[in-house]
């Protein structure tokens, strides 16, 4: 144990020396937290709609209107022919196309029903999907109020309305759900990437010699190396957490030491990856590259970006192999939902498994003889 | 008493043979010289002795414990000290001696007495809080030699230890390594200067991998008719099939 003391000693003393290193520890993760949720907003806003009215009449301009005042679509312009409009989605410039029939009004009140068209740019899925959701929804609202308008006295027909009540999330305020899993992904970043580059570097300056002819015990040398960057990984989950609270007001619903927990088990998986590509690789640009390859199948197949449930099964798979995964889950659960330490017992138990596993592989895999 | 025995030690890298069947002692207290043109295998020798590299056959015993079974006895009871690398530039003198100091399990009274010694010996008073990376040289050679023996092994390693410093700090050195010697620390140094081979009680000169003399430096030069170190050397060495 005093052997341990004594590199954790100097480790410590040659990270808090790096005047170049540590600034951009800590300032990289405050930036960062302030600028990717602008980013990561999966509301769409500011959907470029071109109209192609045919018919110019009093309904078709209430509904127009409708539509702009909703907010989610930008005036792209009013083009007399389809062809007209579809050049503009053809040189980017809108995003859907709205036309209305040169009979829109009077077809509507005769025979009460009309029909629209709607053309979506599909390049960008997601907004071509949204947009035209969006599209239907303000349609079908306006058909709700020309109904009102019309029979105010009639009985509705019967329908089925669908009212959503949104748990955990009450406003739907992506923030919530963006900021805790881009803390993840950052401690990500500078934990794997920290310990990734730090033993292989002493291979490069060939002091791993001078270790490696010493009597320190590999699991001395390797918690040595993990220790002090599992710190730094806690240091900057709680700044995280703090520009959490003060700028996205975004204060944790279960307790914070729950939190905390799963984040030192995180970090020691997390961390041993990078001390095993540190020690299978001779130099910090290999290294480097390795580590980059493995951060970013960790973060896109995380669901933090994306849903799991939609990844065809063999990704969902690689998905749950991955520690990050089970970490953005439980960050969610804890945040957002007020998860306690019971209800997080499966989390628990898989990630202390990759703690451990992982922590005896870096052992292993670092060799005082060559 | 023999410090180091090596028998037929071997080490090949696939089909090349970097160390061919060696085979001497070392004795107690000795400063043993290590030679050879560069490529002979003297660093892939050393490397093995101390358990840096496994050998492929031949057997040796280092401070009376087995390269194969045993490599950690054998690192309590040795130093190791090489050209480029051994003490962290981004740590001070200080620093550096509490670590390795501390890595060989000196208690504080040890740790400090050492200290002391290491700082009045090399007269290190102003530069002891300065960062290695600021030392000349010459002086990282002569910290990094003390440090290397602090917890007073029983044979060091020196892995050309004077290369590219200047010819009075190699005098200063080679009498640091006299100091060892006389406090029964057995020297096993590698180097290319031949003047230092004379400070040597034997050396051996490796050709391709394997010793073709071993004696004190009076003797080979009786023995190869030659006035200094250097034609011993020029000798033998010019037979050598591979270079770097």
């Amino acid at each position: 144990m005093r052997v341990l003391r004594f590199i954790l000693q100097k480790e410590f003393r040659q990270i808090l020396r790096d005047k170049t290193m540590l600034p951009i520890i800590f300032l990289m993760p405050i930036i960062q937290l302030l600028l990717l949720p602008l980013a990561a907003d999966f509301d769409i806003k500011n959907i470029n709609l071109v109209v192609v009215d045919n018919d110019h009449s009093s309904y078709s301009r209430q509904l127009t209107e409708k539509i702009f005042s909703s907010g989610y679509f930008r005036f792209a312009g009013y083009k007399s022919t389809y062809s007209d409009a579809l050049a503009l989605v053809e040189n980017g410039k809108a995003d859907i196309v709205l036309e209305i029939p040169a009979s829109f009004e009077s077809a509507l009140i005769r025979e009460g029903r009309q029909q629209l068209l709607v053309a979506a740019d599909a390049i960008n899925g997601t907004k071509a999907g949204l947009g035209s959701a969006y599209l239907q929804a303000t349609v079908a609202a306006y058909n709700q109020e020309l109904l009102l308008r019309w029979y105010p006295a009639a009985q509705q027909p019967a329908g089925v309305e669908v009212l959503s009540a949104y748990w955990f999330n009450p406003h739907f305020k992506y923030t919530y759900y963006m900021v805790p899993g881009i803390l993840v992904m950052l401690i990500t970043i500078v934990g794997g990437f920290l310990s990734a580059l730090n033993i292989v570097r002493e291979k490069e300056l060939g002091t791993i010699e001078q270790i490696n002819v010493t009597p320190i015990q590999k699991w001395q040398f390797v918690l040595g190396k993990m220790i002090p960057f599992l710190v730094i990984g806690l240091v900057v989950f709680s700044i995280g957490l703090l520009v959490g609270l003060v700028v996205y007001g975004i204060v944790p619903e279960g307790n914070v030491l729950v939190l905390y927990l799963f984040a030192t088990i995180y970090l020691i998986a997390l961390l041993n990856v990078g001390l095993l590509i540190s020690n299978k690789n001779s130099n910090q640009v290999q290294a480097m590259f390795v580590a980059f390859f493995f951060i970013m199948i960790f973060i896109l197949m995380s669901g933090l970006f994306t849903p799991l449930d939609s990844m065809p099964g063999w990704a969902k798979v690689i998905s749950y192999c991955t520690p990050i995964t089970h970490f953005i889950q439980v960050t969610r659960m804890v945040i957002l939902k007020g998860s306690g330490l019971v209800d997080l017992l499966p989390q628990l138990g898989i990630l202390c498994a990759f703690a451990v596993a992982l922590n005896a592989w870096a052992i292993w895999s670092y060799s005082k003889t060559s | 008493m023999k410090v180091i025995s090596v028998d037929k030690l071997t080490k090949t890298f696939g089909s090349f043979t970097a160390v061919d069947h060696i085979s001497f002692d070392v004795n107690q207290g000795e400063i043993f010289g290590f030679l050879g043109a560069n490529g002979a295998g003297k660093t892939t020798a050393m490397k093995v002795l101390c358990g840096l590299l496994s050998p492929t056959s031949g057997s040796a015993t280092v401070a009376g414990y087995d390269v194969y079974r045993q490599p950690n006895k054998i690192k309590q009871n040795i130093g190791y000290m090489s050209q480029k690398f051994s003490l962290y530039e981004d740590l001070t003198v200080l620093e550096n001696m509490n670590f390795y100091g501390g890595v060989y399990n000196l208690n504080n009274e040890q740790l400090n007495t050492q200290r002391e010694q290491l700082i009045n010996r090399l007269d290190l008073h102003n530069e002891a809080k300065k960062r290695v990376s600021e030392l000349p040289l010459g002086w990282k050679q002569k910290v990094a030699f003390l440090v290397a023996i602090m917890h007073h092994p029983k044979i060091v390693f020196l892995d050309e230890p004077t290369g590219g410093v200047d010819p009075i700090t190699r005098r200063q050195f080679w009498d640091l390594i006299y100091e060892a010697a006389a406090n029964d620390i057995t020297v096993f140094v590698t180097t290319h200067y031949m003047d230092e081979a004379e400070y040597c009680n034997r050396v051996s000169i490796m050709v391709d991998g394997r010793i073709d003399a071993l004696d004190a430096p009076a003797s080979l030069k009786t023995k190869f008719s030659a006035d200094t170190m250097d034609e011993v050397f020029y000798r033998l060495a010019r037979g050598a099939k591979r270079g770097e």
